[in-house]
């Protein structure tokens, strides 16, 4: 019972429809100049890129084991059961690890706020609470965006690269990145010529850094132990030598 | 005379001038956010802040666990006169950390959020509670020195009763965080270059910590052996000296059977900019650790004291190139720091120099007057019981 977004390429025509139904959801102007952006900020959490005569769209990934909710230390961002990774602003102290983590740079910050917010595309979570698609699934003309149950989407994928290989650059962006997500991509052509890093890491990244974090205890107990041991053999031949300094004299005399 | 009050006159300036631009860039990061004072972006949202005042700064104060773990742990009673300005040293520079922090999180009226809002899982979770609790041991750990000044001494005694525990928690909890400063980079395994991205990066930031804390504490020594008229204590920073050039030589070796074993070795001489930067930062250390194994280095002050300085950039650079330089290639963008953020970082060290001025003057920091010095030519400044803040010596 997981939802995902399927987006394929070769259907886009760019028409930025997506990018004004997610941006008028989240109640911020669009306009020429916000269109005109082929970025992700905090004033357009999806965006189009023009790459000649082909697009991509960018927006989170929602990985299945999210970095950006790993690394957060007041656990502001976090993978519902229903596969959006959504944000709680209440909790958020603005270090911004989830940015600096994050594998695809989604996450964006209001830095010219006073109080600011990080900033990402949250799969419409209320939406699909509601059993209602995503807004920018909804505004798409082509069917190029959809969503749907996860595993119906990666099943939707294969069909349409198995029906017409020749237009198909065969794999699916999303599927192994950063150890799977819950956004899969379609292209024509290898996914870095419309923009997408092709670098990410194909297992998950979370268990990177718990393997240094399991090692907690073991510093603090045998730490402790260690470092008291120590102290008692050193501080022990000071105490020896006091209790017999006295006696050995007096046995010489 | 006259040469030390015109040089005196001089960082009195220079303090006046950092502290005017600091508190002015102070004002805006605070009026108009982040953007307005910073160069960080959406791609690159961690500057200098982060890079030079929280990672070189904590590193820098590592001194304090080390010293403290040699004298009370290990019981060599001969390093204690350095002991209680290591431990100053390094409160203030952990109290300095937490400063500019401030001004780094986007919400610093929610930085006790840590507290009640668990993420075990997060490293910068466990970092937040390990400074918290670390600044409360080194705050017991200089007490003594407080309570002795206003003869407190029940608060005295009661310290020394939880000192030994007091002193195992404050190794234990900066062994934690030295290293976990390292760990936090442990998630950026597509866009931390591969010279420096690797699973060891906790170990090696651990080490490279304790090494450049005993560098600062060199560097420290000759600091206040010329601002307060004291012994330089060279006998002992001598053979600290031999044990920082043992660690570092250990270090280096360690950082290239790393790359072997991750087969990178190759990029060693790729010519691009990282290339560079790395063996910056390796030949300084290499050039400090080499220094230090010389026995005319270490029985000479100013010698000490410039392979302490190569040791300390040496650090420097490697902090600086795990948290900036190293991100940027993956970054896809490039980040200078605004004049705002050196500002701020500027005033920070300056407070930095003025408060252990000015601790040192009234507390009973070091132990004993000046003895003979051995070769270098001391200048008593001290004399002057300045009020007035300069920034160090």
């Amino acid at each position: 019972m997981s939802r995902a977004i399927l987006y394929d390429s070769t259907l886009c025509i760019g028409c930025k429809a997506c990018e004004e139904a997610c941006t008028t959801r989240q109640g911020l102007p669009y306009n020429d100049k916000v269109a005109a952006e082929e970025q992700t900020s905090a004033h357009k959490l999806t965006a189009i890129r023009t790459f000649g005569e082909r697009f991509s769209r960018k927006l989170c990934m929602h990985c299945d084991e999210p970095t950006c909710a790993s690394v957060c230390p007041v656990k502001a961002l976090h993978k519902t059961e229903l596969g959006p990774v959504v944000y709680d602003e209440t909790r958020c102290i603005g270090c911004r690890y989830c940015m600096q983590a994050c594998p695809f740079q989604v996450p964006s910050y209001e830095w010219t706020s006073r109080t600011p917010r990080v900033k990402k595309c949250d799969m419409c979570y209320d939406r699909q609470l509601a059993g209602k698609p995503t807004a920018c699934t909804e505004a798409c003309p082509t069917n190029a965006t959809i969503c749907g149950e996860h595993d119906d989407m990666i099943r939707e994928a294969r069909r349409r690269m198995a029906e017409k290989p020749n237009d198909y650059y065969q794999r699916i962006y999303g599927l192994r990145e950063a150890g799977g997500t819950s956004v899969f991509v379609l292209s024509a052509v290898p996914f870095e010529k419309i923009g997408y890093n092709t670098r990410i890491p194909q297992e998950s990244i979370p268990p990177l850094t718990w393997r240094a974090l399991s090692a907690v205890p073991d510093v603090v107990s045998a730490g402790s132990v260690l470092l008291g041991g120590i102290y008692w053999i050193t501080h022990r031949r000071e105490e020896v030598a006091k209790a017999e300094g006295p006696q050995s004299k007096g046995g010489r005399q | 005379m006259n040469l030390v009050r015109r040089n005196l006159t001089f960082w009195r300036v220079i303090f006046t001038l950092i502290m005017a631009g600091g508190l002015w860039a102070t004002y805006l990061r605070f009026v108009y956010g982040l953007g307005a004072v910073t160069n960080l972006s959406d791609r690159f949202p961690w500057g200098i802040w982060i890079g030079f005042d929280i990672l070189c700064g904590v590193g820098l104060a590592a001194g304090g666990f080390t010293i403290v773990a040699i004298v009370h742990i290990f019981n060599l009673e001969q390093f204690k006169p350095i002991l209680r300005p290591t431990i100053l040293t390094a409160f203030l520079g952990y109290v300095l950390v937490v400063v500019a922090l401030m001004f780094d999180l986007g919400r610093p009226d929610r930085i006790w959020h840590p507290m009640v809002m668990w993420n075990p899982h997060s490293v910068m979770f466990e970092v937040a509670w390990c400074v918290m609790l670390y600044n409360t041991v080194l705050a017991l750990e200089f007490a003594p020195a407080i309570c002795e000044r206003f003869h407190l001494e029940t608060a005295r005694k009661l310290i020394k009763f939880i000192s030994v525990p007091l002193v195992i928690l404050g190794v234990v909890l900066s062994t934690l965080h030295q290293s976990s400063l390292g760990s936090l980079y442990l998630s950026v395994p597509g866009k931390l270059y591969p010279l420096w991205y690797s699973p060891f990066l906790p170990v090696f930031f651990y080490i490279s910590a304790i090494a450049a804390g005993l560098a600062m504490t060199i560097f420290e020594a000759r600091h206040s052996a010329n601002a307060f008229g004291r012994s330089m204590h060279l006998p002992i920073l001598s053979k600290l000296a031999s044990v920082l050039a043992v660690i570092l030589a250990f270090f280096l070796v360690l950082r290239f059977n790393d790359l072997r074993h991750r087969e990178v070795l190759s990029l060693l001489w790729v010519p691009r900019m990282e290339t560079y930067l790395f063996w910056l930062e390796i030949g300084l250390s290499a050039v400090g650790a080499t220094m230090m194994f010389l026995r005319p280095v270490r029985r000479s002050a100013s010698a000490l004291y410039v392979a302490s300085l190569f040791v300390i950039f040496g650090f420097l650079a490697n902090r600086l190139n795990v948290s900036l330089m190293g991100m940027e290639g993956a970054s896809g963008t490039h980040y200078i720091p605004k004049w705002t953020e050196v500002m701020v970082t500027l005033m920070v060290i300056a407070i930095g120099f003025a408060v252990f001025r000015l601790v040192a003057n009234y507390l009973p920091v070091f132990d004993e007057p000046a003895e003979e010095e051995e070769e270098f030519e001391t200048v008593p400044a001290a004399h002057e019981h300045d009020f007035a803040l300069t920034a160090g010596d």
